[in-house]
């Protein structure tokens, strides 16, 4: 963490707004700007720690190795899946053109 | 490296297998292939408010199975992150993966072709990770503009990803090396690696090596091309056809503009199997900034040595050494035993009964090779649905070497046996076929002989083959006598004729 | 017989005795909330027909003698964070207007199994992201002690429910201190149980590690009662603790003798309100006089604590709230009519005038329309602190900092057996007297969030009035799974006091 407080511009906020998907008008952009940076500089009084030797917590628990059988459950049927979505064929989620391949890894 | 270019081709894959469960990874929905669009889809794939995912016991132990059988050490702890991205295909906004504690690591897959096209290559693996599917997004192409048509049944669906190192040297020992990683997940039940049905899918990464000779300011070096990653290939064969076609490409691009690597960004290019090309793909600008982070849903695990040594128990043999096996205990070549293990463990299951009920492996191994699997690749049929069992080919083969009748007639009887699925008998009965005294042979070979007195001089002047003009004639006299037996008759009486 | 005034434990019996049935009982506090709700704004949906014939269904099996569950017949509330597959489930948010889950959170599911009636759903900060209730898209809660103030968040709507009445128990999430804080605020009782103790499937994820479902009644003995329903393992949520759960109303009457509670001097530090202080130390001495013990103890990383609560749950938030993106369901925007709707323009930030794909628009737009300004920020924050280059000085620098601030808890709890203070600084605010300040409003939380960093738990109840009548809250926190202790100290303290008991008056005249 760097001594002085990180201090966000428009175009960083632009960037984050663009990978969180949220589209910000020129406006929400100056005002998130502004209070992000007062945010990130409070937070960053983490930096006054020294954890050099101190494990990242990211769970309170100290659980492991939780498994279920292989056994297969009720799936919903399609008008249940589909219920909510804003658009839909019956059979499949309609979503605007994707212009691309799967995302499947 | 191939001998005639003036490079070295650099290849990397990443392979992408789905897991041989039941349900999927997180939940209880079914992984069967081909279901309506969003039968197969719950609270938790299709990720909902408020769903939770629990990992599927069996899926871990697979993909454990699959570090263990391409020999990478497996991590004592284990745990999910979660890698960010928005896509309609995956609801979530997530796909639940492995970032920096893989549960394997570091193992290695030899391939070696019997044919010595290319001399025996260990890939070294970096990883295999377990992570989630994503569903699928369909394209309605000829409207451009219309909507984009989400399934689900896919999401969640575990798959094992496997990566590694850049250590393949050409086109034909990628798709080679990716038949042997094929033919060891399947073998050891990890997956139906069905390309067809996206069981498995495959990336590769390309680059060349290119020695650039000494000049007067540099010494000599090599140079490295970028590295393109190449996507959409749908069979090994595409793989082999792109890599191929990559591998030229970049010779071509180099030529003209002698780009190296680090200096441009990793493209992407898709495979155009039609076309037979690759093309670039869209660079999107934030698309490495997954944001990964430890899944707070999923709890870490932990493998004990024990754990290891169970799931190493109930493997079974993997290829690489049941062609060791079946080579030594039957007395087959190794080209034998890899022809016979490349087809898969049932057909190496049948063989092994069948050699075992003939007694003798070379001649189990022919009949595999030139009846059963020639017939089964004309029919497209499967060893488990062959109709011919193992004691029923064990019992016709007895019957030849006993002389009953001689293997082109015994492989007419294999051919109707095939069809009828009856039993020997009852196939040589009804064709008619019945074994021929050897005095009535003996009978006929006199007659023969008194009626071909040319034949009779042509042998006894040396020309043996020239017995081969008895056996067609006594054939017609007698379909069922065996015609090395009238051939080894008749040369012995015009030998007695002195 | 006054069912407004009773206590669930009284209820339930009264309930079994046939005293009163379930339809009257329901009908009781729905007309109550009909009556009062107008006022409050605790409720986002009331769901009369469907606990009516609830009720009628439970009266009718009790008459025919056949089975009912251990709550048969006691109207509860669900904050709007649990999904439920008979009513609506929003978040307070825009985002999921009209959503419907097609099934029951797992506490839902036990509740319905207990034969509890659902009155309806409660308001709440959007995705339980706010300590004031304000951050709700259906409108603020107005604490029933003062209708100009707020009753604190996000569980403001469970909160104000019970204190006006509406239900005699509510559910209710606690991240960073959602149940404690309101509770205090609203002069009722909160428990936020151990992580793990109640299932969180089926409760939309705010901060997955943090997230925890608990109780909010009127005392520590309902509380008990209701815990003894939702608490449990729950195979479906691979973070629920598979322990048994205790008979938590069989062990809360007991004195507490050599129990030994502690007293963090930081506490009471500049910003603490003197009347706040005051109650607090009046407290201890009731615990005393109970029989406990009094130890300064210290959590030397508690001040820390906000700010490394601001970096994690942010950051969990950032790719939990990842899904509401307008493709499977809650809010999509229309096509195409973005870019100069506003002054200023829209613009998809990074791609100067306009967006890469259809699909992209989609999402921008339809997550800035659907979320509020609070979850906007939230989720900034969080994706930048994951982010290439952020990771480590920000989220990896919070966890390492949540390690220390648990250690402290565990080390603390070697010498005492539960910690004792202030659950806000102040009483109730004013409404607005925050909303233009995120990080005044953050610092509500300083004395609860470390409960959640911690993983253990803590409970919240009334301590005291101030001068102006608005109520005074003390916390009590314990060791994971100490849930018994937590309320037999509470219960104990309502033994003797009667600061539960009191009621508010505001809301009868509707002054706001």
């Amino acid at each position: 963490m760097s001594t002085s407080p990180q201090t966000l511009t428009t175009k960083d906020v632009a960037k984050v707004g663009l990978l969180a998907r949220l589209a910000l008008s020129e406006a929400d952009l100056e005002r998130m700007a502004g209070e992000l940076s007062k945010i990130v500089g409070f937070v960053s009084m983490l930096g006054e720690l020294d954890t050099a030797d101190v494990a990242p917590l990211a769970h309170p628990l100290d659980t492991q190795n939780v498994f279920r059988d292989d056994v297969p459950a009720a799936s919903l049927s399609t008008a249940e899946a589909l219920q909510s979505a804003p658009r839909h064929d019956g059979e499949c989620f309609l979503v605007p053109a994707v212009l691309g391949e799967s995302s499947a890894a | 490296m191939s001998t005639n270019t003036p490079y070295t081709t650099i290849i990397g894959l990443e392979v992408h297998v789905q897991l041989m469960t039941r349900t999927k990874l997180f939940c209880g929905c079914s992984t069967k292939f081909g279901g309506a669009p969003n039968t197969q889809v719950c609270p938790t794939c299709l990720g909902l408010p408020g769903s939770l995912p629990v990992m599927n016991r069996q899926a871990f132990d697979l993909a454990l199975r699959a570090a263990l059988a391409l020999e990478c050490t497996i991590a004592p702890f284990t745990k999910w992150d979660r890698k960010n991205y928005f896509y309609p295909d995956l609801p979530k906004g997530y796909q639940i993966s492995q970032f920096d504690l893989p549960f394997s690591s570091d193992g290695f897959l030899e391939v070696v072709d019997p044919k010595g096209a290319f001399e025996p290559r260990r890939v070294g693996i970096v990883r295999v990770h377990l992570e989630e599917d994503a569903g699928k997004s369909m394209h309605d192409d000829a409207a451009g503009t219309g909507d984009t048509r989400i399934d689900l049944n896919r999401a969640g669906t575990p798959l094992c990803e496997i990566v590694t190192q850049p250590d393949l040297r050409s086109p034909q020992e990628a798709r080679a090396w990716l038949n042997e990683l094929k033919l060891l997940l399947v073998y050891l039940g990890v997956s139906d690696c069905n390309m067809q049905e996206g069981s498995l899918r495959v990336d590769a990464n390309v680059n060349l090596h290119i020695p650039v000779p000494a000049t007067a300011g540099a010494e000599a070096r090599i140079a490295k091309t970028p590295i393109v990653e190449i996507k959409n290939m749908n069979s090994f064969r595409s793989v082999e056809r792109a890599l191929t076609y990559e591998a030229a490409r970049q010779w071509e691009e180099w030529q003209a503009t002698k780009a190296e690597m680090g200096k441009t960004p990793k493209q992407t290019r898709g495979w155009d199997d039609p076309a037979g090309i690759t093309r670039a793909q869209r660079h999107k600008e934030e698309s490495s900034d997954y944001r990964y982070f430890p899944e707070p849903d999923l709890v870490p695990v932990t493998v004990t040595a024990e754990r290891i040594q169970s799931i190493r128990g109930g493997m079974g043999e993997p290829p690489v050494s049941l062609r060791k096996t079946l080579a030594s205990q039957w007395q087959i070549s190794a080209y034998d035993a890899d022809v016979l293990v490349n087809q898969g463990r049932e057909l190496v299951d049948y063989f092994e009964d069948l050699a075992t009920r003939v007694g003798e492996g070379k001649v189990a191994s022919n009949w595999m090779q030139q009846d059963v699997l020639r017939i089964l690749n004309e029919t497209n049929g499967t060893v488990s649905a062959f109709p011919v069992r193992p004691a029923g080919l064990a019992d016709l083969i007895g019957r030849v070497k006993k002389g009953d009748f001689d293997t082109s007639r015994a492989r007419e009887i294999f051919a109707e046996m095939v069809t009828s699925g009856r039993p020997v008998d009852d196939v040589v009965a009804g064709m008619g076929i019945s074994a021929v005294s050897d005095d009535d042979v003996i009978a006929l070979c006199r007659e023969l002989l008194a009626a071909n007195p040319k034949i009779v001089a042509d042998v006894k002047s040396g020309k043996e083959q020239a017995a081969a003009g008895l056996i067609g004639q006594a054939k017609k006299k007698n379909a069922n006598v065996n015609p090395g037996k009238v051939r080894a008759i008749c040369l012995d009486l015009i030998r007695e004729m002195g | 017989m006054q069912p407004l005034e009773m206590s669930a434990v009284d209820l339930v019996a009264a309930l079994r005795q046939g005293d009163i049935t379930a339809v009257e009982c329901a009908t009781v506090f729905l007309d109550r909330i009909e009556a009062t709700n107008g006022s409050i704004n605790a409720f986002l949906a009331v769901d009369r027909e469907g606990a009516l014939a609830r009720a009628a269904d439970i009266d009718a099996r009790r008459k025919a003698g056949k089975p009912v569950g251990p709550l048969a017949g006691l109207p509860v509330a669900l904050k709007d964070v649990l999904c439920t597959a008979d009513m609506p489930t929003t978040c307070a948010s825009k985002m999921l207007a009209g959503f419907r889950p097609p099934y029951d959170a797992d506490v839902v599911a036990r509740l319905r199994r207990a034969d509890a009636v659902f009155v309806g759903k409660t308001n709440m900060d959007e995705f339980a992201m706010g300590g004031s209730n304000e951050n709700s898209a259906f409108g603020p809660v107005r604490n029933p002690w003062d209708l100009s103030r707020a009753p604190g968040g996000s569980s403001g709507g469970s909160a104000a429910c019970v204190a006006a009445d509406m239900a005699p128990v509510a559910i209710g999430s606690d991240t960073g201190g959602s149940i404690r804080q309101p509770a205090g605020l609203c002069g009722i009782t909160g428990l936020k149980p151990t992580y793990g103790r109640v299932s969180r499937r089926g409760l939309i994820a705010f901060a997955s590690s943090l997230d925890q479902i608990g109780p909010m009644a009127r005392s520590a003995a309902d509380c008990a009662l209701i815990m003894e329903t939702i608490a449990g393992h729950d195979p479906g949520d691979s973070t629920s603790l598979a322990v048994d759960v205790p008979r938590y109303t069989d062990l809360i009457d007991k004195p507490l003798t050599g129990v030994r509670i502690g007293r963090v001097p930081e506490h009471f530090a500049a910003g603490l309100d003197p009347e706040v202080a005051k109650g607090v130390e009046e407290a201890f001495a009731v615990l005393m006089a109970a029989g406990a013990t009094v130890h300064d103890v210290q959590l030397p990383h508690a001040k820390y604590g906000i700010p490394t609560y601001y970096l994690i749950a942010p950051c969990e938030a950032s790719s939990n709230l990842a899904r509401y993106d307008g493709a499977h369901y809650g809010h999509r925007a229309e096509p195409g009519k973005g870019h100069r709707a506003e002054a200023g323009g829209q613009r998809s930030a990074g791609q100067a005038g306009g967006f890469e794909s259809p699909l992209v628009e989609m999402y921008c737009r339809s997550r800035a329309e659907g979320f509020g300004p609070e979850v906007k920020r939230r989720i900034m924050l969080g994706t930048y602190a994951l982010s290439a280059g952020y990771y480590d000085a920000y989220y990896a620098k919070a966890l390492r900092v949540r390690r220390l601030i648990r250690q402290d808890y565990l080390d603390a709890f070697q010498t005492v057996d539960l910690i004792g203070g202030p659950v806000s600084a102040t009483p109730a605010f004013k409404l607005g007297e925050k909303t233009d300040d995120p990080l005044a409003m953050y610092l509500v939380d300083l004395y609860t969030v470390g409960t959640n960093l911690a993983g253990v738990g803590g409970i919240s109840f009334p301590c005291g009035f101030t001068k102006s009548g608005l109520p005074i809250g003390f916390q009590l926190q314990a060791p994971p799974l100490a849930e018994p202790l937590l309320l037999q100290a509470a219960d104990r303290f309502q033994r003797l006091t009667d600061w539960h008991r009191r009621r508010p008056q505001a809301m009868e005249g509707g002054k706001a």
